[in-house]
């Protein structure tokens, strides 16, 4: 029984974690931005969501859309004020670019936090679940939220595949992430095609953010973990690649139930750094990565 | 480059004053923190403006620095420099270990490795909490001196060592080869020079005195703490007040510590909302003026 119910609830978390982690790597595979806002995202539509939804009585789907709604419009400032005027500034040398975008938004995920902090609570809440009760399956009780989570990601995750690989917008995302130069030569204006991916990005990082806060609970204090949890299995799948963070998202999630567990609940997060830390040592690029 | 070194000599010779001309012991004591933080952003801007890699992980130098001497001192209970030296010992050897590996990646995979280092130290101390004092922090019996004046002035000399060394080492071949691998890793390497070798020895030096100065901190705040020495935030600080000064200058982030804590301590009164205000001026710096306080400081007298 034990072990069905690792699968099952490793099986939540990782399609959850898998989510969480995908906007990160699209907008390094689109545009080669390493945001380390994301936390920060994911935490503003969390707290967002909760807001709505419990203080302002607004209900479990008014304050998840909220939520969502924050997350894009956090996602399109982290953009506009940050990684845009990095991008363009002319004092800053080509070199230095990357170190800048990771230094601003670092400074941005800062920023987002205390306000977070400060508008909000500082008190770690949880986001009001989408549908409550129970499902047994095959014996093990398991909260029909652990489920909607779990087939919402998914639902998302096959979204996104269809837009890249089925429409034009999103062939564009692919080839600018392929070679950028060459889709401004056949005529795309690639400034067009980052903010589609921004926009994307919201969307993904403010689902993710109002799942997680429903599922483990959220706080402003949670920001550098969620960020690094996302860039370390954004890293471990291989950097810019969808199908290797999914990989990676499941191998962490199935690590961390494992722990928790068999080991202890404490050390749930340890197995996964020690992990990436080899998989950093022997194999730099990820498990599906290019370099 | 002359004018930077007596700009720099004629403000340390104010600081180093400052304390005999009677100001109140609670002024001291933000002096001495500037000290302490300035010791880790030159460290840290070694790594950054010379050699080109994001570390993360500057608390991660520290935390070794502060956890080695505090845990000499409150489990064997030697004496204070020997506890100072094992703590820097302590930051050296982790160093060594994390950064021959990780100085092989480039990029993002160097500053993750170092986000992850501290991440694990971090747990580490929670999980041996029995002798590290977990999230509660870990009180050291014995402290540097018990005068604020004569614990400035420990701070201030380790302040002024590292800034030499530092400064000196920045400016000697070592530092250009180190910007040039920086820079251009494959023309680097091409001239025949060991990239990676010289990652390593900056690499090293900044976790000598990262982890001094922790070891050092850990004497004059009386404890070493998770979210004093270990915590991201405290490696955020450390970057703030890197670019924020002005990085790839060793002068800069000795300006850039002195305006965040500083304005930290002014900012008091608003509470949580001074990070905010703090975090937003040095992005608003870094987006308009990339060169920080020092580049604008001098392009003012250039123009």
């Amino acid at each position: 029984m034990l072990a069905l119910q690792i699968i099952i609830d490793g099986f939540a978390i990782s399609a959850l974690y898998a989510l969480g982690a995908l906007g990160f790597t699209l907008i390094f595979g689109v545009s080669g931005v390493l945001n380390l806002a994301h936390g920060a995202v994911l935490v503003t539509a969390a707290m967002v969501a909760w807001y709505v939804g419990t203080t302002l009585h607004g209900g479990a789907f008014g304050g998840a859309a909220a939520g969502i709604l924050a997350g894009i419009v956090t996602a399109f400032a982290t953009y506009f004020i940050v990684v845009r005027p990095i991008e363009r500034s002319r004092a800053i040398p080509n070199a230095e670019r990357e170190l800048f975008v990771l230094t601003g938004t670092l400074l941005w995920a800062v920023m987002l936090q205390t306000i977070l902090s400060y508008v909000f609570t500082t008190t770690p809440i949880t986001v009001q679940e989408l549908v409550g009760g129970t499902v047994n399956i095959l014996g093990v009780k398991t909260p029909w939220n652990e489920v909607l989570i779990a087939a919402v990601s998914w639902a998302a995750l096959g979204l996104l595949w269809l837009l890249v690989n089925r429409t034009r917008a999103g062939k564009q995302l692919l080839a600018a992430s392929i070679n950028p130069r060459g889709l401004t030569l056949v005529g795309v204006e690639l400034g067009q095609v980052h903010l589609l991916a921004w926009l994307i990005y919201g969307i993904l990082a403010g689902l993710a953010g109002v799942l997680l806060g429903g599922f483990l609970g959220t706080s402003s204090a949670y920001i550098p973990a969620l960020t690094g949890s996302a860039f370390a299995i954004v890293v471990l799948g291989g950097l810019g690649s969808v199908s290797g963070t999914i990989i990676a998202a499941y191998v962490v999630g199935y690590l961390e139930t494992l722990t928790a567990y068999l080991v202890d609940p404490s050390l749930r997060a340890i197995p996964a750094l020690v992990l990436l830390v080899l998989v950093l040592y022997f194999r730099p690029q990820g498990f599906l990565g290019r370099r | 480059m002359k004018r930077q070194i007596i700009i720099s000599l004629v403000g340390l010779a104010i600081l180093g004053i400052a304390p005999l001309c009677g100001v109140s012991d609670y002024i001291t004591g933000v002096l001495t923190m500037i000290c302490f933080y300035a010791v880790f952003a030159m460290s840290w801007d070694l790594l950054f403006g010379y050699a080109g890699e994001v570390n993360f992980g500057p608390s991660f130098l520290i935390g070794l620095g502060a956890y080695g001497a505090g845990m000499a001192d409150s489990i064997y209970g030697w004496p204070v420099p020997l506890c100072i030296a094992a703590g820097t010992l302590a930051a050296l050897v982790g160093g060594l270990v994390l950064a021959v590996p990780a100085l092989r990646l480039r990029g993002p995979y160097f500053g993750l490795i170092t986000l992850v280092a501290v991440l694990l130290l971090q747990d580490a101390i929670v999980v041996f909490a029995g002798t590290t004092g977990g999230e509660i922090g870990l009180s050291v019996p014995d402290v540097l001196s018990v005068s604020a004046t004569v614990n400035f002035y420990y701070a201030f000399g380790l302040m002024a060592l590292a800034g030499v060394v530092i400064f000196t080492v920045a400016n000697s071949p070592f530092g250009l080869i180190l910007q040039a691998g920086g820079q251009d890793p494959v023309e680097a390497q091409a001239l025949g020079f060991n990239i990676v070798k010289h990652k390593i020895v900056a690499f090293m030096l900044s976790a000598l005195f990262s982890g001094l100065a922790g070891a050092m901190l850990v004497f004059y705040l009386g404890t070493a703490s998770v979210s004093a020495m270990v915590d991201i935030a405290v490696g955020i600080q450390v970057i703030i007040a890197a670019v924020l000064g002005g990085r790839r200058t060793i002068i800069g982030p000795v300006l850039g510590a002195a305006f965040l804590i500083g304005a930290g301590e002014i900012l008091r009164p608003l509470g949580q909302l001074s990070g905010f205000v703090v975090a937003a001026f040095a992005l608003g710096v870094i987006l308009v003026f990339p060169n920080g306080l020092l580049g604008l400081l001098q392009n003012r007298r250039r123009a």
